[in-house]
């Protein structure tokens, strides 16, 4: 059912947006155990501090799967063919994230739909923490797409 | 200024099991919702063989090799001082739980910008699995931050 919704996709459609809750220590400190990164830039304020910035930040890696899952919950994963993401500023302790894509480029090849999205991941006041593109490939059953012109 | 000449260091083959439990874990960590993620029975009556590893799950490989942060070393810099500035990936085949992979990473670039003020590394990942089936690769790039290291 997920597939009928997403073969309709057109140029400038947005796929639904994820939202977080307020990044916390004890996130971070989840993600640290869970992943293996032990960067104490992400848990131990002192380090931050020492290192120039006023607390811990979250984990890049973090604020790119929760974009990552904004794309699962509408496209199967393995139709998710690539996925670049520039961390564009630090995400901090209480932010709360929306995670954003749009279609920006259509492309058909017989019964290959790929499907070019922008992706943005902002915090409350419209900072951008991360942005991105992915490249999604749908196989189609039957050459019925409306979008194929 | 980093050392170019490591441009193309190889770093030793890592092999890591996927399992089922740290799939979970990481699931809970990133907070999926969709449970493919974390229930075998869910994620089989999806069709997929067994608990799907999410999109980002690639990053924990690294961390496994016996010495994870062997490049600070290499490169004279210190952990406090980097930043991730971005991360690819292209994906060809979706990794699950059982699955053992294989990494291979090298240092693929270092460059920099703003005349020398911001300088990069860029580490290329290749992982394949137990079939010897390329199934991602990677390409992470770091960032120095307040040119401490000069």
């Amino acid at each position: 059912m997920k597939i009928n919704e997403i073969n309709t996709f057109r140029i400038g459609d947005e796929i639904p947006s994820l939202i977080t809750k307020p990044i916390s220590r004890s996130m971070l400190d989840l993600y640290a155990g869970a992943s293996g990164d032990h960067n104490p830039i992400h848990i131990d304020i002192d380090f931050a501090k020492k290192n120039g910035l006023s607390d811990v930040i979250a984990h890049g890696m973090l604020v790119m799967s929760f974009i990552g899952q904004a794309m699962t919950n509408i496209f199967p994963q393995e139709s998710i063919k690539k996925f670049d993401t520039k961390f564009i500023s630090m995400t901090n302790i209480n932010d709360i994230l929306t995670c954003e894509g749009k279609v920006i480029n259509l492309e058909f090849e017989d019964l290959l739909k790929r499907i070019f999205l922008k992706l943005q991941v902002r915090d409350e006041s419209g900072d951008k923490k991360l942005l991105g593109s992915a490249v999604i490939e749908l196989i189609l059953n039957e050459k019925k797409d409306i979008t194929h012109e | 200024m980093l050392n170019r000449s490591l441009i193309g260091k190889m770093y030793p083959e890592t092999f890591v099991l996927v399992e089922k439990q740290k799939l979970k874990l990481f699931a809970k960590a990133t907070q999926q919702s969709d449970p493919i993620y974390f229930d075998e029975e869910i994620a089989k009556k999806n069709g997929h063989p067994s608990i799907l590893a999410p999109l980002t799950f690639l990053t924990t490989i690294g961390y496994e090799q016996e010495k994870p942060y062997q490049y600070l070393e290499d490169l004279g810099i210190s952990l406090g001082g980097i930043l991730h500035a971005k991360q690819e990936y292209t994906y060809y085949n979706c990794i699950y739980a059982g699955d053992k992979l294989r990494m291979e990473s090298k240092i693929g670039d270092i460059y920099e910008r703003k005349d020398g003020m911001l300088e990069f590394v860029s580490f290329i990942s290749n992982y394949k699995n137990q079939k010897n089936v390329l199934v991602a690769e990677s390409i992470s790039t770091l960032v120095l931050r307040n040119n401490e290291n000069k």
